[in-house]
């Protein structure tokens, strides 16, 4: 417990310090990236962790709440407001798309997410007069905070450093909250809490809520980031690559998601600027998790330490010379 | 003890050794006085990489050339994968101006790329030769930060129209070409010049970017003198085997990306006949495009298209520009007015210069594909010179109408 403390004290300071030791402007933007889409897998990590329904759709959420921060900001409202609309419109799409969506589990949900995903990815691209098309949309500015400019790279960094410890708080209260145990068990035996007298549908249901609040939160961020929203935001590679960073994390567990998306965004980004065949390592990256860890970096991990452990316990137990008798 | 691979081991060595395989280490900064940093954003993976491979061709080309010194500085050249989309684009643009500090970059490719990082160049004041044809970046929504020499998505359409309607003689046409912004300007660009020297725009269509089968398309061509598609990428190689494998005999007029000489390897004889207009052409005789066009198959043992023109044709504006400011590059403003100025009488795609808006105003070629010695070739048939990206209109009528679009013009009932 101590250990784990410590490290977290750690991880904390490091994060904390990140303008003062990273080597550049374009790193500290870069771990901007990381933890707007670590808030990103969060969202899609409580679906897909702790509710265990798969979504391939929530990029088209994603880009909802993107688009909607967007199309006020064009529209001349100030960020409170468009923020707050944002938000707002990215939930109740998620109450669409759970209503729609939870009719089903399994497969079954995964392809009505894939599909609603689809449908708004092609909203996006057709309806031109709200979306601009694929040429998208442009924000001029970057909202000011208690005074500091968010242009600035470490203003924008230390704003999505703290939207991100809040969303993190927020699912680690979720997770312990007797909501979250209750989707747990939705999850392993939804039969057996159903006769107990949970109502199934309606803790999927918030649950899906919280999901679409933590996408929308981060569509924000994004949006902000790179001032500029178009469909390819929104297509199903995208939501594929945000269910990639949880899976290959750990789905269903605090940090996975956040050392998912620290591994893809990184690689896209920074790798990729030494490696041409970027795709191709990331590729070997996954199947190699898949085939080492399956359940994820961080419960893989952590398995093997235990492991690691246990055995120097064991060999530090066994006494000298006693070797030959073990079978 | 055994030392049996298992199967996780030998996986887990695959992953690293392919890992360390693909590793390119970055090349060391010569130590020198300042070098010249000219970043290049193109695609190299997903469905655009060809042309953006291309792209990089053409730049690398022109640098070994110049032996990697322009106006007496020693040119840096760094290259990045924007992965083709918007967000990878911007913060490629991010490394190679926050973290590489390029004093000009070249690309990126595709329009949405561009839109995506217009702003923030505007505001790091750096310049930017793109290829991407987004109209209004030149137009409506200009940026003091742009360049192009290649040509606006309308800019080889209304040329091509005019040859249409007045060489060929079409009076009844029907466009097709993808669903997107690049789609809707070019066919927007032919129907107002077609319509304009007195052709009729029948009926458009607008297949999605991943078409399969054309089929449904083109049973809808029927009644017509001829077809303009606007293809890009790989997809006029398969709409044109469809359209003759459906038994189509109608003429094919087409832009830059319909036609271009790259494609040439790829076409089979159904091609042939089709006319293409574009702001490079292969078999331009002029002293540059020779030793261009010599380079290139020595060099890569393919001919050259657009793509890779546009970018050694960028690289020679960039060239130019810098020798104008003697090789200072410090003040970006001033580099970017001496580019704006440059005014080249040899490049492999003919004379250039820039309109006060940044873009283009050159030479294009209406070309003919025909088969010679066994081999598919794009004759130059009839050149349009000075062509200007508002064609023979008046810039402030032109730039009052809105940007060609789906429904602009509107079709005439």
């Amino acid at each position: 417990m101590t250990i784990r403390f410590l490290a977290l004290v750690v991880a904390f300071a490091a994060l904390a310090t990140v303008p003062y030791w990273m080597p550049g402007v374009y790193y500290i933007n870069v771990a901007s990236q990381i933890l707007f889409y670590a808030i990103f897998a969060l969202g899609l990590n409580v679906l897909v962790g702790y509710a265990g329904l798969v979504s391939l759709g929530h990029a088209g959420l994603f880009g909802v709440a993107a688009y909607a921060a967007g199309y006020m900001l064009q529209l001349g409202f100030g960020h409170p407001l468009a923020i707050l609309v944002a938000l707002v419109i990215g939930v109740a799409s998620m109450a669409i798309y759970a209503a729609l969506s939870l009719r089903s589990t399994g497969i079954g949900f995964i392809m009505i997410t894939l599909a609603l995903g689809e449908i708004l990815w092609g909203l996006a691209y057709r309806w031109i007069s709200l979306t601009g098309g694929d040429n998208g949309l442009s924000l001029k500015s970057r909202p000011e905070l208690f005074g500091f400019s968010m242009s600035d790279v470490n203003t924008f960094y230390y704003a999505s450093l703290v939207i991100f410890m809040l969303s993190l708080a927020a699912m680690t209260v979720f997770v312990r909250s007797p909501l979250g145990a209750a989707l747990m068990g939705t999850r392993d035996q939804p039969r057996r809490m159903n006769a107990l007298g949970y109502h199934v549908w309606a803790i999927r249901f918030y649950a899906c809520l919280f999901s679409g609040l933590l996408t929308s939160i981060s569509a924000i961020l994004f949006v902000y980031y790179t001032q500029f929203i178009s469909p390819q935001t929104l297509a199903l590679t995208a939501s594929a690559e945000v269910l990639l960073m949880v899976i290959s994390g750990g789905a269903g567990t605090l940090l996975g998601p956040i050392v998912g998306a620290t591994l893809v965004v990184v690689v896209k980004t920074v790798v990729s600027g030494f490696i041409e065949r970027w795709n191709f390592l990331l590729g070997a990256i996954f199947v190699a998790i898949v085939i080492l860890m399956p359940e994820g970096l961080v419960p893989g991990t952590a398995r093997l330490w235990r492991l690691a452990w246990r055995q120097r316990e064991r060999g530090a137990s066994v006494t000298p010379g006693s070797a030959e008798a073990k079978p | 003890m055994s030392r049996k691979i298992t199967r996780r081991k030998f996986m887990a060595g695959t992953a690293a050794g392919a890992a360390a395989a693909t590793f390119r280490f970055p090349a060391p900064a010569i130590a020198q006085a300042a070098p010249f940093k000219l970043g290049l954003l193109t695609v190299k993976t997903g469905p655009l990489a060809q042309g953006g491979i291309q792209m990089e061709q053409g730049i690398v080309t022109f640098l070994k050339e110049k032996n990697y010194t322009f106006a007496g500085r020693k040119v840096e050249f760094i290259s990045a994968d924007t992965g083709g989309n918007p967000a990878g684009t911007k913060t490629k643009a991010q490394e190679l101006i926050e973290r590489d500090k390029v004093d000009t970059i070249v690309g990126p490719l595709a329009a949405f790329e561009l839109l995506a990082i217009t702003d923030y160049i505007a505001q790091q004041k750096t310049p930017c030769l793109s290829l991407a044809a987004a109209e209004d970046m030149t137009q409506r929504r200009p940026n003091p930060y742009f360049l192009r020499a290649s040509a606006t998505s309308s800019q080889a359409m209304h040329p091509m129209a005019d040859f249409a309607a007045k060489e060929l003689k079409l009076k009844r046409i029907i466009t097709i070409s993808e669903d997107f912004a690049f789609g809707y300007e070019q066919m927007g660009g032919f129907q107002q010049t077609f319509e304009d020297n007195g052709g009729r725009i029948v009926n458009k269509l607008w297949p999605p970017i991943v078409t399969p089968d054309y089929t449904p398309y083109l049973a809808q061509i029927q009644d017509v003198d001829g077809v303009c598609q606007g293809f890009a990428g790989s997809n006029p190689l398969r709409f044109l085997k469809q359209y003759a494998a459906a038994g189509l005999k109608y003429p094919v007029v087409t832009g830059e990306t319909g036609g271009d000489d790259a494609l040439l390897r790829s076409f089979g004889d159904e091609a042939i006949g089709l006319y293409s207009c574009c702001p490079y052409t292969l078999d331009l005789d002029t002293p540059s495009n020779k030793r261009f066009v010599a380079a290139m198959n020595k060099e890569y043992s393919v001919d050259p298209g657009f793509y890779c023109a546009g970018l050694y044709v960028n690289g020679m504006v960039v060239e130019a520009g810098l020798q104008k400011t003697g090789g200072k590059s410090d003040d970006k403003a001033e580099l970017m007015k001496a580019m704006k100025a440059v005014t080249l009488t040899d490049t492999p795609r003919g004379p250039i210069k820039f309109d006060h808006l940044g873009n283009v105003i050159g030479d294009f070629y209406v070309r003919h594909l025909e088969k010679a010695n066994g081999k598919l070739i794009n004759k130059t048939v009839k050149t349009y010179h000075n062509v200007s990206q508002f064609w023979t209109y008046d810039e402030k009528k032109f730039l009052e109408q809105p940007v060609y679009s789906r429904n602009y013009p509107p079709l005439k009932s």
